[in-house]
């Protein structure tokens, strides 16, 4: 599907994967979501209202919320377990490990607030390290959309896919980002919203936009960017990566999570192992107690932001 | 089958248990000995499977919870024809199917368990499942009284009898011991049946070697109609041989050479008396 981003307004990712699990439910009684006493968050009220034979509420109990969307997709259910991200993937990676992914069982683990959505409510709220936990186990492809077309497609794919997943979503509006969405293009591949033989910008999810409007910004200065949404880190669209850094003389990574384990050292390691040596710099989260503030306020302090990327951009490109 | 000759299965069962974890070199052998006789009933009395359609959606479902008593597992799998005996004899080894904990690469395997804490959770997801598609298959979960520790096991009790699951069946395996010791000592369960009970669950208590109780026990109706069903099997952990019997060092200790001859006969006398009280 395309989208005009002119006209279409900010949505939160989180949203849109209710809207299109309602759509999957109606379709399929088979599809079933799995809370632990978040519904509200996961904006799936109307969901359970609607459709009150197909969501089960565990309470406030995420390690059985793992154990038991495996029981249930054992049955031939597909199995879509909601939780805030920061306790579905620190509490329940144990389940998340062997229940789900050791098991290989098809259940989507949907992990909300993701990031520092939560920011002002502090590190128990956040996780910036589940992409990093989750890619070290075997069996479970990571999709980090980024606005609400990737959202609706990763969500319908996840559906069908008969494979663990883990989709990321954050709470906050994002707005449409251009180009066209086919299910291939966000659950399997990078997708390349804009040109430049400067710098390569690699993001995911919230990271996306601010990539897309510095790329705008150095492009005001005669620095040409190219942009890609890598929605899905594991396993990682090796060959779109490889392409956006052979054309480019530097590679930027932008990613709501740890520098450590994410987006950029997956995508540092894959340069590394195809000989592909470019200035490279990962914008995420250091290795350090994180300031508190809102979701924006973080971004800002770390530079996950229009500024930010451009200041790290531009000096990358003018130390090589 | 009658009650005779689910007791001699359970004395060939252990006899394989021995001899795979002797050749193996490795295993749980209190634990396996301890929750033999329970799989014998469920997989010879209880359950409806059957080795030629493992995969039958109308299946009822064993988890074993406490994964590392494999061997009871594998042994009694074997016999049942699920997998061919002389795979046994891979147990541990190099690639096998046969892994020091259960996986569904085994055929009747439902779930991937080891880790403990893991297996009432995923039942009771099965429970509601099944439910769900109007399936009367039942549900069975084997937890060790060591396991319940763990805290997941209590969310997995709360939400079962939340959900009124009367389709399922957990049997803890109360063999008084764990690695480090006796239970009492490590961390207590008791009050074992009052906590359960506590939770929601209708509770049973039987001899946890005793064929005719365990059947009786085990059968596939709930105690009381809206509630999930507990039994409290009392077990001895390295049941059937007397040198292994609530010796806390059998937990994986791997009988040597001699060790596995006097245990074989051991079980050979208690085969030959079985036969001669049948006879009589
Ligand atoms: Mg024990």
């Amino acid at each position: 599907m395309t989208t005009d981003p002119a006209t279409t307004p900010a949505t939160a990712n989180q949203e849109v994967f209710a809207e299109t699990i309602t759509e999957l439910a109606r379709e399929n009684s088979d599809m079933l979501v799995v809370t632990s006493d978040s519904r509200g968050s996961g904006k799936l009220v109307p969901f359970g209202e609607a459709f009150p034979d197909q969501i089960i509420e565990v309470g406030i109990a995420e390690q059985n919320l793992v154990g038991i969307a495996a029981g249930l997709a054992s049955t031939g259910a597909h199995v879509f377990a909601v939780s805030p991200a920061p306790f579905l993937t620190a509490r329940s990676l144990e389940q998340i490990k062997n229940d789900v992914c050791y098991s290989d069982h098809p259940v989507t683990l949907v992990g909300i607030s993701a990031g520092v959505s939560y920011g002002a409510l502090g590190t128990t709220h956040h996780s910036i390290h589940d992409i990093a936990a989750l890619r070290a186990i075997n069996n479970i492809r990571i999709v980090v959309p980024a606005d609400a077309a990737e959202t609706r497609m990763v969500v319908r794919a996840a559906a069908a896919a008969g494979e663990p997943v883990y989709l990321r979503l954050g709470k906050r509006p994002v707005p449409a980002l251009p180009g066209t969405v086919t299910e291939a293009s966000v659950f399997h591949r990078a997708r390349r919203l804009c040109n430049g033989s400067d710098a390569a910008l690699l993001a995911c999810g919230e990271a996306v936009a601010p990539a897309l409007a510095a790329a705008e910004r150095l492009a005001a200065e005669n620095i040409k960017a190219s942009v890609h949404s890598v929605p899905c880190i594991r396993p990682i669209d090796t060959n779109s990566i490889l392409d956006a850094a052979r054309n480019a003389s530097a590679v930027v990574t932008v990613e709501e999570h740890s520098v450590h384990g994410g987006l950029g050292e997956a995508c540092a390691a894959l340069l590394l192992h195809h000989g592909i040596h470019k200035p490279f710099r990962i914008i995420g989260f250091p290795d350090e107690v994180m300031v508190n503030g809102s979701q924006q306020e973080i971004f800002e302090h770390y530079g996950l932001t229009k500024d930010g990327i451009v200041a790290v951009t531009r000096q990358l490109l003018a130390d090589s | 089958m009658n009650d005779s000759a689910l007791m001699r299965k359970s004395i060939a069962c252990r006899r394989r248990v021995l001899e795979i974890i002797h050749h193996a070199g490795a295993g749980h052998t209190g634990g396996s000995l301890s929750c033999v006789d329970i799989l014998t009933v469920l997989y010879n009395a209880v359950l409806r499977i059957s080795p030629d359609n493992p995969g039958d959606p109308a299946r009822d479902r064993y988890i074993q919870s406490k994964g590392h008593s494999v061997e009871a597992l594998y042994a009694v799998l074997a016999d049942r024809g699920f997998l061919p005996d002389e795979e046994l004899q891979t147990l541990c080894g190099y690639r096998t199917r046969l892994i020091g904990h259960p996986t569904r690469k085994v055929p009747g395997i439902e779930q991937n368990t080891g880790a403990l804490g893991h297996g009432l959770s995923f039942g009771v997801g099965a429970a509601l499942g099944l439910r769900r598609k109007r399936c009367d298959a039942r549900v069975y979960v084997l937890l060790g009284d060591g396991e319940l520790a763990e805290g997941s096991n209590w969310e997995a009790a709360m939400s079962a009898s939340h959900h009124r699951l009367d389709n399922i069946t957990a049997v803890i395996d109360h063999n008084g011991l764990q690695i480090t010791g006796a239970v009492r000592d490590v961390l207590g369960v008791d009050p074992l049946v009052e906590r359960w009970a506590a939770f929601g669950w209708s509770v049973c208590e039987c001899d946890g070697h005793d064929i005719p109780r365990l059947r009786a026990a085990l059968r596939r109706e709930p105690i009381e109609p809206a509630k999930p069903t507990l039994v409290v099997a009392h077990t001895v952990k390295g049941k059937g041989v007397s040198f292994m019997e609530n010796e806390k060092g059998w937990h994986h200790r791997v009988p040597k050479e001699d060790e596995l001859e006097r245990a074989l006969a051991e079980l050979d006398r208690a085969a030959a008396e079985l036969g001669e009280v049948e006879r009589t």
